[in-house]
Order: structure tokens, then C-alpha cells, then sequence
């Protein structure tokens, strides 16, 4: 941890909820990143937490945009800035909702067009901001303030959507191993063209767990197998240290779920399903690292 | 130089003239050959400007905005489903309080699909913060686009500009048109609050009820000294250019009883309408606005006013003839008319003029009034 920046850009007293992993992270994130750097932010918690006009918590200067038009935004930026000689980090740190769906758009759109800026989403699984109702994100069987009887759907497999775009980075994270996201970080920085992070962010209101449970629950997350960590760099996929551990030998599913009170009264039928996915994804990358597709 | 060009072209032109640092758009009938132009002159290295391709209008908004508050200059051009699909932004920009300048090339709204000329489109965005100014030739498309830039991006306004020309009958029609070396008519881009990482800053964070009503204020405040700004640069425009602009092109009004009141294409139209009227003995004159926001204050007390409305509000009227009514106390006679490209020639307006009904509205070719 010692190779990691005393500076902080993201001050103390946020507004968010007690045990927000999401604000965690983006202290990483900017430690990561450095004083040069813009964060673009589209409608979500993010766009709370950073304090009311006119105070702000950050260290560096945020674009607040629009709920769909994130990427869009950046890449008008990045463009700005580099026509102007600049070097400056455009960093765009979304939720999921204006990522996976309402977003979707205009981040394909960035990346087709190899715009240079970093991507973020953070996932915390559902409309953090506007109450905790279901998104594209929401996983199988989670309860939300829509989805009062579990998401019937699976959760929309936004890695895969951004790897069809073939960025020349893009990585998982998690809350509960931030030297790992900070790593990532930095190595996506250093990397011309679109990048691309996707962080598994606990949140306690909204996955129903107490606060001080959020590091257990993204490392159960990760020791599950249900969040597999990786790093694919110009399409080579290497597994992070944390999860190629966890994927030879996974948790059982249940102590992942078991905690979260999104969960709760989950048939025989859904969790089954859920550990399918979990063994089908473990697979899928698994073969990929070995080559064998 | 002088040379023929469509509306279009003319856009393009005062584009390229202005030096943006970043064009993102996205196409749409009638508008496509103004980005199709601007690419080209980026390709061939004639125009020194990054040009985003952007998969939708609402992220042709959104890139102008984070081009715009990043320190260039920036452009867009748009019509129609693409403005309306854009809206959001529409309003983040002048919200934003960036100067982006946009030409919308008017077209109606489906269904049923129509590509020719109709206001309703600029007018859905009239609550936005917007200047918006009408074109009525393509030299005025030209020279309004370049001064577009300077009343944008004076600091006493610093809201963005919509160029506004009718589809087909402006965007796709020849006419003369004569560019200008622009010289330092439009100075290097400065934004005061451009994005700038030694001095971190949040733009456009949350703001409270305390708060929020003040930038309100501000940009109603900007849009009243725009006017001085509007006519500042005009004036300015005239005596390095010789041509000149106002609030509103009058023709024939001074001892006018009846004056007809039209934009775009139409309000060109009616000069020609006018003079038919003259030689049959009326005392007709036009005012053609082209100012739409801010509003101009127009003189017209004691005349008939007729207004042709290329646009309507259901279930209200005509929205220039309700703007006149509510500004001047004058009960206009209002003509709905041209929706959709509906041709209407100069006899139509005559007409108009010779049939008027103080106070009335008519739709043209549906009521058997004119
Ligand atoms: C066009 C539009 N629709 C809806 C909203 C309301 N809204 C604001 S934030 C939000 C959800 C954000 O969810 P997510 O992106 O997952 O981020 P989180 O709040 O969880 O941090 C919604 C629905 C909006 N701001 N704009
Ligand atoms: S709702 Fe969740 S993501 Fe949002 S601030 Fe609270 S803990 Fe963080």
C-alpha cells in the first residue's frame, strides 16, 4: 500500500451512505490518476457525493453531465484538450444504470471512435440514486424497489459488450482489493485510446447488508467466483492475483448471498441458475487465459 | 469572394472561417451537407478542427459541451428529430453557459415524415436559454453563423447560438453569396470558466433552492445584454462587411397601415407580396424577425399587423403571433401557413394581406377564408 499517494482528491464528509464502497474506490481512482485530471459524471450517486453548489469534496475539477451522455461529453473533452495540447486524464466514473443502460450508447459510440479517455463504471447493481430500483446491472434474482419479488433477468454482461469494441484496455476491479484497482488504474492511464474499468461496488442500503460488511462483501463477491477479476490488455487476458486463487477453488455461492438482504426468500430454482452462471463464467475465462477458446 | 452556394455551403463556409476547434454531429435531412462539408475541409486539411462523428444527436450536444468547456470553439448543426432528440442537452449547454453555436436547418416533426421547411422544430426549443436568430438568404446564413460565434462568445452573453434556416427553400436553393476575409473579426476562444485542472472546480454540481434561482437570473440577465451585443456586432459586421443586420429587415414599412410579419424564407417572400400590394394601391410594408430570443421590441403601434405563422402550438396558436400579441397589445390577424413545405407564393400573402381579419386565425388551404 506504501507505493500508494498520501495526497487525497476526494475529501472526508461526503454525502454518501456509511460504507459507500463506490466513494472508496474513487479515492483510489484519483490517487491513482493524479492532480491532472477531469472526472466526467453523469447522473448517479457520484453526482451527490461530490457536495452542493458551492462546495465541493474533490481535489479536481468534475463535468456534470446528463444522465445519458457521459461518454459523450469526455469525448468532446479529450478532444478539446489534446487540440490544445493538453495531457490532462479524462476519466468518466458512472454508475451502472448510466452505463449498461440509459449510457450504453454514447459509450459504444466513444469507443468505436478510440476516444482517449478511461471509462468507470461502478456497479453497485441498481439506481443507487433515485431509491434502489432495478438496472440493466441488477443481478438474477436481486430484490429492488421494482423488482419487489427478485430481477427475473440475469445481469446484463456489460464486459463483454465493451470487449466487442475491441478497446485496447480494459479491466474488473473491486471495492475490496484497491491496490489491485489502483494498479489498474495507473496502467490504463498510461494507455493511449479508450480504457475501460468495470468496479463490483457494494452497497449496503441497496444489497441490504450492514455498513461496516463491505469489504467482506466484495471479497465474498470475489471468492465466490461470482466477480472475476482480470486485465485484458489489446485482447490478452490475464486473471488477477485475487480471483486465480478463488476460481481453482470458489466459496460456496451461499456465503455470498446469504449476507445480502436483496436475497432474501430466493428460490431453489434462481439459485441454481445463479451458481450455473458463476461455474459458466469461471469456465468461459478460465479456457480463455489457457488459450483455449 | 464572390460565388454561388447553397444555404449549406454558406453554413460550412462562415464555419471554416470561424476556426472551430472541435465540430461533433451527427446527420439528418436537410441538414446533412453542412457536416458532410465540414468533413471534408477537416479531411483536406482546409479547416484545422477535430471532428467528431458522433453516433446520435444527443451525444453531438453532449460532445460540443465538454469540447466547449474544455476551451475550443465549437459546432454542431442539426434539424428536426435530431433536435428534438437533443433537446436535453439543449438546454445543459446554455445551462452550462457555453457558446457552442449550432445551425438547425428547420424541418417538420413526424409523422407522417416530412423533410421540408416548418419552425415548430427551433420553437420547441424556445425555453432553453438559446439564441436563436432566422436566416432569410444565404448570404445571411453565412454572415449570421460568423457573427453567431462573437455574440456567442462575448463575455457579457456567453450563451450558445442557434442559426436557423429553412430546410430546402434556404439549405438546398443557390443563391449568390459573397465570403468575407474575416480577419480578427472573431478574436481567439476565451471561456472564463473553461475546465482547468490548477484550479479544480465543480461544473454544474447540485444546487439548492438557495442557489439555483440566481443562475437562472444570470442567464435571463445575458440574454437581455445580449440584445446591445446582438446590435453591437451587427453594426460592427456592416462596416467591416457593408451588409447589415437589425432585430427585424423592414421593407416599405415606414408609412405602412399594414404591416406582415414572417420569418425565414417567408418573411423574404412577403417583400415581393408587398409590392404587388404597393402597385394595387395598399399601404403594405414587412418586418421580417429574425431575431427570436432574446425577443426585439417592435415598434408597431397604430398598423394592422399580419402574421404568418410557419409553425403552431396545438390547442393554442401560432407562437409568433401570440409573441406579438403579448408584446405589443396588438391583436395580429394570424395565418397559419407553409407547415410542412405547404408551398405559399407571394400572391398567397397577398392575399393574406387583402383578406386580413384582425384578430382571427386562419389555417392556409384548410379555412376558406383566403
Ligand atoms: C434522463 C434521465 N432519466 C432519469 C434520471 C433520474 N436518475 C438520476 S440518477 C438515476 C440512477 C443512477 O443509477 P446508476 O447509474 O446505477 O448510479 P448510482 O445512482 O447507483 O450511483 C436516475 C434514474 C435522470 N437524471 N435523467
Ligand atoms: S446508495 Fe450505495 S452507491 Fe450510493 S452512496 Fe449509498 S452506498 Fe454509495
Amino acid at each position: 500500500m506504501s507505493a500508494i499517494p498520501k495526497e487525497e482528491y476526494l475529501y472526508k464528509c461526503t454525502s454518501a451512505c456509511a460504507g459507500c464502497s463506490s466513494s472508496l474506490c474513487l479515492r483510489y481512482v484519483l490517487k491513482a490518476a493524479g492532480p491532472d485530471s477531469v472526472l466526467v459524471v453523469p447522473a448517479c450517486c457520484t453526482s451527490v457525493i461530490q457536495g452542493i453548489y458551492p462546495g465541493t469534496a474533490m481535489n479536481v475539477p468534475v463535468y456534470n453531465i446528463a444522465f445519458a451522455a457521459a461518454a459523450a461529453c469526455a469525448s468532446g473533452l479529450s478532444n478539446a484538450l489534446s487540440a490544445l495540447g493538453k495531457e490532462t486524464n479524462v476519466i468518466v466514473y458512472a454508475g451502472d444504470g448510466g452505463t449498461v443502460d440509459i449510457g450504453i450508447q454514447s459509450l459504444s459510440g466513444a469507443f468505436e471512435r478510440g476516444t482517449n479517455f478511461l471509462y468507470i463504471c461502478y456497479d453497485n447493481e441498481a439506481y443507487g440514486n433515485t431509491g434502489m430500483q432495478r438496472s440493466g446491472s441488477t443481478p438474477l434474482g436481486a430484490r429492488t424497489t421494482t423488482t419487489p419479488g427478485g430481477k427475473p433477468t440475469a445481469k446484463k454482461d456489460l464486459d463483454r459488450i465493451v470487449e466487442a469494441h475491441n478497446p485496447p484496455y480494459m479491466a474488473t476491479a473491486c471495492s475490496a482489493y484497491p491496490l489491485d484497482l489502483y494498479k489498474k488504474v495507473k496502467k490504463a492511464l498510461s494507455i493511449e485510446g479508450p480504457k475501460f474499468i468495470h468496479i463490483l461496488a457494494p452497497c449496503p442500503p441497496g444489497w441490504r447488508y450492514p455498513t461496516e460488511k463491505t469489504v467482506e462483501m466484495g471479497k465474498l463477491a470475489v471468492k465466490t467466483g461470482t466477480w472475476i477479476l482480470y486485465e485484458r490488455e489489446f485482447g490478452k487476458l490475464a486473471i488477477s492475483g485475487p480471483s486465480k486463487a478463488a476460481m481453482k477453488k470458489p466459496a460456496p455461492l451461499e456465503d455470498y448471498i446469504k449476507g445480502q438482504g436483496r436475497f432474501k426468500n430466493l428460490s431453489p430454482e434462481i439459485f441454481d441458475e445463479m451458481r450455473q452462471q458463476v461455474e459458466r463464467n469461471i469456465q468461459r475465462l478460465s479456457r480463455e487465459e489457457a488459450g483455449v477458446c | 469572394m464572390l460565388t454561388i452556394a447553397t444555404g449549406n455551403k454558406a453554413v460550412a463556409a462562415a464555419v471554416k472561417a470561424a476556426k472551430p476547434g472541435v465540430v461533433a454531429a451527427y446527420p439528418i435531412t436537410p441538414q446533412t451537407e453542412i457536416v458532410e462539408q465540414l468533413a471534408e475541409y477537416v479531411t483536406t486539411g482546409e479547416l484545422e478542427s477535430r471532428y467528431i462523428p458522433v453516433e446520435s444527436e444527443h451525444s453531438a450536444m453532449a460532445a460540443c459541451i465538454g469540447a466547449s468547456a474544455g476551451g475550443v470553439r465549437t459546432f454542431t448543426a442539426t434539424s428536426s428529430h435530431g433536435l428534438l432528440y437533443m433537446h436535453e442537452m439543449v438546454h445543459w449547454t446554455a445551462g452550462a453557459r457555453l457558446p457552442v453555436v449550432m445551425a438547425n436547418v428547420n424541418r417538420a416533426l413526424g409523422p407522417g415524415w416530412n423533410t421540408w421547411a416548418e419552425h415548430t422544430d427551433a420553437f420547441s426549443q424556445r425555453d432553453t436559454g438559446w439564441l436563436q436568430v432566422f436566416v432569410g438568404t444565404v448570404q445571411e446564413a453565412y454572415d449570421a453563423t460568423l457573427m453567431a460565434f462573437k455574440i456567442a462568445e462575448n463575455e457579457k452573453v456567453l450563451l450558445p447560438v442557434m442559426v436557423n434556416l429553412d430546410g430546402f427553400t434556404l439549405s438546398h436553393i443557390m443563391q449568390s453569396l459573397e465570403t468575407v476575409e474575416i480577419g480578427d473579426f472573431l478574436p481567439p476562444f476565451h471561456l472564463p470558466h473553461a475546465i482547468d485542472t490548477e484550479n479544480p472546480c465543480g461544473y454544474g454540481p447540485m444546487t439548492g433552492p438557495a442557489d439555483y434561482f440566481r443562475f437562472r437570473w444570470d442567464i435571463e440577465r445575458s440574454m437581455r445584454d445580449a440584445r446591445g451585443v446582438i446590435a453591437d456586432v451587427e453594426r460592427e459586421f456592416a462596416e467591416r462587411f457593408g451588409r447589415s443586420y437589425g432585430p427585424t429587415e423592414d421593407y416599405r414599412c415606414e408609412d405602412a397601415d399594414v404591416v406582415v410579419i414572417a420569418m425565414g424564407s417567408l418573411g423574404k417572400e412577403a417583400e415581393v407580396a408587398i409590392d404587388r400590394l404597393r402597385d394595387d394601391g395598399v399601404k403594405a410594408g414587412s418586418m421580417r424577425l429574425r431575431w427570436f430570443r432574446p425577443f426585439p421590441d417592435l415598434d408597431l403601434a397604430g398598423r394592422e399587423v399580419v402574421v404568418i405563422d410557419r409553425d403552431y402550438s396545438f390547442g393554442f396558436g401560432g407562437v409568433v403571433a401570440h409573441s406579438i400579441r403579448s408584446k405589443t397589445g396588438i391583436e395580429p390577424y394570424s395565418v397559419i401557413a407553409g407547415l410542412g413545405g405547404q408551398e405559399v407564393t407571394y400572391n398567397d400573402i397577398a392575399d393574406f394581406v387583402r383578406n386580413r381579419c384582425p384578430g382571427e386565425e386562419t389555417w392556409f388551404g384548410v379555412s376558406d377564408h383566403v
